[in-house]
C-alpha cells in the first residue's frame, strides 16, 4: 500500500517544514503528525516520513525508536498513562496502576481484545500538585486529545473514569 | 526583602490572562514597546541587575550566559526555550505555558532583541498537550497583532517564534540534547566545549533558556533589574514559583521571593502534612536533589543556601514524604526512572544506573547485598562526574544523599533480609 497524507496533513507538514532551516529537524514534529494520520510508526511509515523529509530511513528508525512517544504498533483508542514517579508514587499511583491492570486484564503497554484501552506506566506528568495523576488521549477526539483527571484518589473513582470512557465509546462518541 | 508583588501569577483570577486580550488588559507587551526602544545592551544590563538566575535548575544567571555569544558572528543566532518539564516532582513550567503563555512570548521576543536573535524555539515537554495547544495559540494570536514577524510593531525587525513539540525523552532537558532533538536526531548529549553560546543549534551561537527565566524579563524591563533584584536574597534575585507535592495538606505552587523558607512553604502555605504521621524528609527541587530532614527546613530556599546544606535548590518544586514511607522503595524508583531515561551514550551512566537500580530492588526485596550498602555508595561513586552530561550525576546524587540520611533504614533491610516498614 502506497502511503499519502491527507490534504489537511499535506498542509500542516508544509507549514512544519517551513519553520527550519532543513528538512530532517522537522523529524519530530513530521512523525508526531504521521502518527496522527496513520495511527502508529509501523516501518511502512517511517520509510515515507523518511522519503517526505529526504532524511535516510535509518535515522528515522534510530529517532522513532529512541522516543517514547512514537507508538511502533497499534495501541488502543484511549491510551491511559498512569504516572508512579515520586509525588504519585506517595500518593498512590501504583496502587491505581496495579488496580488497572487488574481492570483492564492487560500488563504494561498492553491493549484490552476490544481495542479500546491501552495501558502505559509513564514517568513524571508534571501534575505533582494533583497527585496522583492520569492522563488520557482520546484517539478520536484530536483536538482536545487529553483529559486530565486530576485529584484521582480514589480507586472507586478510577472505576467510575474507565466506565463512562467505556460508556461513551459505546454510545459512538 | 518581604513582598506581596507577584509576577507570573499576578491575575490567574482572571480566566483570559491566557487570551491575547486578557494579557494586553493587564498591560501585557507594553515591556516589548519599551525594550524595542532600549539598546540590546541596556536590556541586557538590566538583566544582569536583577539577579536573574536560571530557573531550570542549574541556577546560572541568566545576564552572565546572554555575554557568552560571539561579540562578532555571520552566522545566525538562535534563542531556544527549555520548556521540557520532565524533572520528577517538578510542575511550575506548565502553569506558566497554560495560564501565563502570553509573558514567554513577549519574554522570547525582548531577549532576541537584546541578544540580536531572529527566531525562538520552543521545546515543549510532547507529553504535555495542552502547553503545546496553548503556546501554538499564543504564538499564532502574537502574529495576527504584529508582534512576531517580519516587522515587529512597525519597526522592520524581524521575529519569528516557533513551538517544537518533544517526543518522549527526560535528556532533552539537557540543553545539547535537546539542541540534537531539535535537529531531528535522538536526544543525546554533546561534549562541552563548545557550548551551546558558541555553537549550539544548527552550528550557530544559541542560547538556551528555562521557560520561568524568559518570562520573568518582560517584568524586569517594565520595572528595572535591581527592583526585581530587590525581592530577593544578595545574589538571588526576584522572585520564582514553588511547588509543593506529596504528604502535605495543600500541594500547590506559590510565586515568593527567592529565600523563603522550605518550613515556610510546607507549614505555612501547604498548611504542614496531611495526616497525623510527622514529616520524615523533603526532596527539595526534583527527583535529582539529595533529601532533606526535618530539623533542616529553616533552609532558605536560594540557590546558594541550599548547596550549603548539601543538596540543590533544583527546579523549587518540593515534595515531602511522612513517616512510614520506606526510602528505600522511594530511592528504588528514583533509580529505576534514571535506568529508564539514560541516553545509553556513556558506559558508566547506561550501565550504572541499572546497577543502581537493581541493587536497591534487592536490598528492597531483602536479598542479599554482596558489598553490602557500600555496594550502592560505590556504584555512584563510579557514575559521578564520569559521563558527558549531568545525568548520570542526577542518578547519583540523590541516592548518596538517601544513605546519608537514611543508612541506618537501608542498613536494617540488610540486618532484617526484609523491608522493616
Amino acid at each position: 500500500m502506497t502511503l499519502a497524507f491527507s490534504q489537511s496533513a499535506r498542509q500542516r507538514f508544509d507549514e512544519i517544514v517551513a519553520r527550519y532551516p532543513n528538512r530532517q529537524a522537522a523529524l519530530l514534529p513530521v512523525l508526531h503528525l504521521a502518527q496522527q494520520e496513520f495511527d502508529h510508526i509501523s516501518p511502512e511509515v517511517m520509510q515515507f516520513v523518511a522519503e517526505q523529509l529526504g532524511v535516510p530511513p535509518v535515522k528515522v528508525q534510530h529517532v522513532a525508536t529512541f522516543y517514547t512517544m512514537y507508538n511502533k504498533k497499534p495501541v488502543g483508542r484511549f491510551h491511559v498513562q498512569v504516572c508512579t514517579n515520586i509525588a504519585c508514587h506517595l500518593t498512590g499511583g501504583p496502587e491505581i496502576f496495579a488496580h488497572l491492570k487488574k481492570k483492564l486484564g492487560v500488563a504494561n503497554k498492553g491493549t484490552t481484545a476490544d481495542d479500546l484501552f491501552t495501558l502505559e506506566e509513564v514517568e513524571c506528568l508534571a501534575a505533582c500538585g494533583y497527585s496522583p495523576a492520569i492522563q488520557i488521549t482520546d484517539k478520536k477526539d484530536r483536538e482536545t486529545p487529553i483529559f486530565f483527571r486530576e485529584n484521582l484518589d480514589s480507586l472507586p473513582k478510577v472505576d467510575a473514569l474507565i466506565d463512562e470512557l467505556r460508556a461513551k465509546a459505546k454510545g459512538g462518541a | 526583602m518581604k513582598t506581596d508583588v507577584k509576577i507570573l501569577t499576578a491575575h490567574l483570577d482572571d480566566p483570559a490572562w491566557h487570551t491575547l486580550a486578557g494579557y494586553e488588559r493587564h498591560g501585557g507587551y507594553n515591556a516589548l514597546r519599551k525594550a524595542l526602544k532600549m539598546t540590546p545592551d541596556e536590556i541586557k544590563a538590566e538583566v544582569k541587575a536583577a539577579n536573574l538566575r536560571g530557573r531550570g535548575g542549574a541556577g546560572f544567571p541568566a545576564g552572565i550566559k546572554w555575554g557568552f555569544l560571539p561579540k562578532e558572528t555571520t552566522k545566525p543566532i538562535y534563542l531556544v526555550i527549555n520548556a521540557d518539564e520532565g524533572e520528577p516532582g517538578t510542575f511550575k513550567d506548565r502553569l506558566i505555558m497554560e495560564r501565563n503563555p502570553h509573558s514567554l512570548i513577549e519574554g522570547c521576543l525582548i531577549a532576541c532583541w537584546a541578544l540580536r536573535a531572529n527566531t525562538t524555539y520552543i521545546y515543549i515537554r510532547g507529553e504535555l498537550f495542552s502547553s503545546i495547544q496553548r503556546i501554538e495559540r499564543a504564538i499564532a494570536e502574537a502574529r495576527a497583532k504584529g508582534y512576531i514577524g517580519k516587522n515587529v510593531l512597525g519597526t522592520g525587525w524581524t521575529c519569528e517564534i516557533h513551538a517544537h513539540p518533544g517526543a518522549g525523552a527526560y535528556i532533552c532537558g539537557e540543553e545539547t540534547a535537546l539542541i540534537e532533538s531539535l535537529e531531528g536526531k535522538a536526544g543525546q548529549p554533546r561534549n562541552k566545549p563548545p557550548f551551546p553560546a558558541i555553537q549550539g543549534l544548527f552550528d550557530c551561537p544559541t542560547i538556551v533558556n528555562n521557560v520561568e527565566t524568559i518570562a520573568y524579563v518582560p517584568w524586569i524591563i517594565e520595572n528595572g533589574g535591581q527592583t526585581f533584584a530587590s525581592f530577593g536574597t544578595e545574589r538571588n534575585g526576584g522572585l520564582k514559583i514553588y511547588g509543593l507535592s506529596g504528604h502535605v495538606k495543600r500541594p500547590g505552587l506559590w510565586e515568593l521571593p527567592m529565600g523563603t523558607t522550605f518550613s515556610y512553604l510546607v507549614n505555612e502555605l501547604g498548611g504542614g502534612m496531611r495526616g497525623a504521621k510527622p514529616m520524615k524528609g523533603l526532596i527539595p527541587g526534583g527527583s535529582s536533589c539529595p533529601p532533606l530532614l526535618p530539623n533542616e527546613l529553616d533552609t532558605p530556599m536560594d540557590f546558594d543556601a541550599v548547596k550549603k546544606v548539601g543538596t540543590m535548590l533544583g527546579t523549587g518544586c518540593a515534595t515531602v514524604f511522612e513517616e512510614g514511607v520506606c526510602t528505600v522503595r522511594l530511592g528504588a524508583r528514583i533509580a529505576k526512572f534514571y535506568e529508564h531515561e539514560s541516553c545509553g551514550q556513556c558506559t558508566p551512566c547506561r550501565e550504572g544506573t541499572g546497577w543502581l537500580h537493581r541493587n536497591i530492588e534487592k536490598l528492597e526485596r531483602g536479598e542479599r547485598l554482596e558489598g553490602g550498602i557500600q555496594l550502592l555508595d560505590s556504584i555512584c561513586g563510579r557514575i559521578l562526574g564520569n559521563t558527558i552530561c549531568a545525568l548520570g550525576d542526577a542518578a547519583a546524587m540523590p541516592i548518596q544523599g538517601f544513605l546519608k540520611k537514611f543508612g541506618d533504614e537501608w542498613q536494617r533491610h540488610i540486618d532484617l533480609g526484609r523491608c522493616p516498614l
